[in-house]
């Protein structure tokens, strides 16, 4: 059987936290590696999920009875695989070479035979929540208990293949299913409300079936209790994590430069001081 | 082909709890006894192809045997992304049947013709191809296919096609099966096209003279290069003939592998041309429109001769 998580109290879960933001900045500089901003609007997300929520032993990665998680926006992997390795998956000094010729650590995550604790190579948008549909459905059909979780970014509604997924999973009353929107209000090129018309987007997941939360995606304690509140609702779940793109470092947050910026050493160590990460 | 395809997977559903079988709104009670047995293992994913490839990926790695299954256009080009990065590029199980394929719709209009999935699959990694001619050869793929572990395509007719080769002696996924020995030209016959070639081939005979042998494919990746290369020395000349563009068909890659060993042998291929029907009319017509079809394969037969006998092989 997978391991319970952690359950770490949730204020280790926020020095964790900055910890991996600042291992995501400084491996953005070293490797040229872009989409900071996406990576830390959904970090905390991702500690919470992989220290909080996720039922998975890091030394039997493919244990039938384990939960999935997918990280559908797959432009954030930086941030994933700074959480793999903290969590145990594989050491920290896979990491090193990151980006390189030959190396699997890149923009976009590698398939779950290359890479333990992958549970689908995204990086295409939209694909993350129909696959983790076929998950949570297996269970199911298999008899097998486990819960799916995805992370998706709000910008990765846009793909018509997510809504395609919340309208089966509704049908089917897929209560093992749990995603959470990076609801960073940005997309690439623009506001994620403007660009298309993704507001009001809670209600639009309630529409199609779905037990719904607003939270503060930024305090885990909102995030806790939305997993509590709705444990036993037998629909599909959406959290939408109100976030703020580029959270932690004052000059990223909110600016979508940092979409595709890479950091200077300067700016690393700027933002090693406002994360309190002694240099 | 279509009832056979449904009645296998019901039995198959029987033996095998982890078949499951995704249709896209399509098959009207062409199910009800799957569902009615095995409802657990039936479900209507709706008119919603992209998820529904996905899904089946998703059940694939989480250890099911899934078969995704709508007409032809809605499960290769419809869902393309999904099939080449959930099922191909994670290497996922999935059994992917197409109906109703090549020209089967010809009445439905290019909205429903599918003439370019050999050539759209053959360059992605990872996925079989397959092409049954008639019900005991689908039959036959389908079960080797579903829980081999290796994503697979398969590319079936509609309804009423003969058989072509009793059951007992249906052969599986890269094997060959000939139904007329002949000498002096070899017609390699891919999927439900079958039956215009054994007509041409018997034609050929009676009215031509012409020894045509007429060897049946159910596999367009991986191909059997041997196989090809050892036609070449029994066989003046080779035919080729599918229901499919010849851009990147079956014919061109057997064209490419012969002219890469350096063998040289009149051969010609027949497809369909590069470009949309806009005219409606029966499967035969279509055949007949694109230049497939027994008559056709006859011309083109006696031509290919015509250059080989004055070549200097």
């Amino acid at each position: 059987m997978p391991e319970a998580p952690i359950q770490h109290g949730l204020d280790s879960l926020t020095s964790t936290a900055q910890t991996l933001r600042h291992r995501i900045i400084k491996t953005s500089h070293e490797s040229g590696t872009p989409h900071l901003g996406s990576c830390l609007s959904c970090v905390d997300l991702l500690v919470f999920f992989y220290w909080q929520l996720v039922s998975i032993d890091p030394k039997n990665p493919t244990d039938p009875a384990r939960d999935r998680f997918i990280l559908s926006k797959g432009h954030a992997a930086p941030a994933l695989f700074q959480v793999l390795a903290e969590r145990g998956f594989f050491e920290r000094s896979a990491l090193e070479g990151y980006g390189e010729n030959g190396s699997l650590f890149g923009e976009h995550p590698p398939t779950p035979n290359a890479l333990p604790g992958i549970e689908a190579a995204t990086g295409s948008l939209g694909h993350g929540l129909p696959m983790g549909l076929g998950m949570a459905l297996a269970s199911r059909i298999s008899g097998t208990p486990y819960s799916v979780y995805a992370v998706l970014s709000d910008g990765e509604c846009n793909e018509g293949s997510n809504w395609e997924a919340a309208l089966l999973a509704s049908a089917q009353k897929v209560s093992n299913l749990t995603i959470a929107i990076d609801y960073n209000k940005w997309q690439a090129t623009g506001r994620s409300d403007e660009v298309l018309g993704l507001s009001p987007l809670a209600d639009k997941w309630r529409a199609f079936g779905w037990c719904v939360t607003e939270i503060d995606g930024h305090n885990f304690q909102d995030m806790a209790d939305a997993v509590a509140k709705n444990r036993d609702d037998p629909r599909p779940k959406a959290i939408i994590a109100n976030t703020v793109k580029g959270r932690g470092v004052s000059f990223m947050e909110d600016d979508n430069n940092w979409h595709y910026r890479i950091p200077t050493a300067e700016e690393v160590d700027l933002a090693a001081k406002e994360l309190g990460i002694e240099a | 082909m279509r009832n056979a395809f449904a009645a296998e997977v019901t039995a198959m559903a029987a033996e095998d709890s982890k078949l499951v079988l995704l249709s896209g709104d399509i098959g009207n009670r062409l199910f009800d006894n799957l569902k009615g047995s095995r409802p657990d293992q039936f479900m209507n994913c709706g008119i919603a192809e992209a998820n529904m490839m996905s899904v089946a990926a998703g059940m694939a790695l989480s250890g099911l045997h899934p078969i995704v299954y709508t007409i032809t256009p809605f499960t290769t080009t419809r869902c393309l992304e999904q099939i080449r990065i959930g099922v191909a590029y994670h290497n996922a199980p999935v059994v992917i049947v197409g109906t109703g394929s090549g020209l089967s719709y010809a009445s439905l209009g290019p909205t429903h013709h599918s003439l370019e999935d050999f050539s759209i699959f053959r360059a992605i990694p990872n996925i079989r191809v397959l092409t049954p001619y008639d019900a005991p050869s689908l039959r036959v793929v389908l079960r080797e296919a579903v829980g081999s572990g290796v994503p697979t395509y398969i590319r079936i007719g509609k309804k009423g096609e003969k058989d072509l080769v009793p059951q007992a002696e249906a052969v599986g996924i890269g094997k060959t099966a000939v139904v007329r020995q002949g000498v002096d030209i070899c017609i390699l016959s891919v999927g439900t096209i079958g039956p215009e070639a054994i007509a041409a081939a018997d034609a050929l005979r009676g009215d031509h003279g012409v020894s045509a042998e007429v060897v049946l494919v159910n596999t367009v990746k991986p191909v059997d290069h041997e196989l090809i290369s050892s036609l070449t020395k029994r066989f003046r000349a080779l035919l080729t003939v599918e229901e499919h563009s010849t851009n990147g068909g079956f014919g061109e890659y057997v064209s490419a592998h012969l002219a890469q060993k350096d063998i040289h042998v009149p051969v010609v291929c027949l497809g369909t041309r590069d470009e949309f029907m806009h005219t409606v009319g029966s499967q035969s017509y279509a055949r007949e429109y694109f230049g497939i079809d027994a008559g056709s394969i006859v011309t083109a037969a006696k031509e290919c001769l015509s250059r080989a006998t004055g070549s200097t092989r």
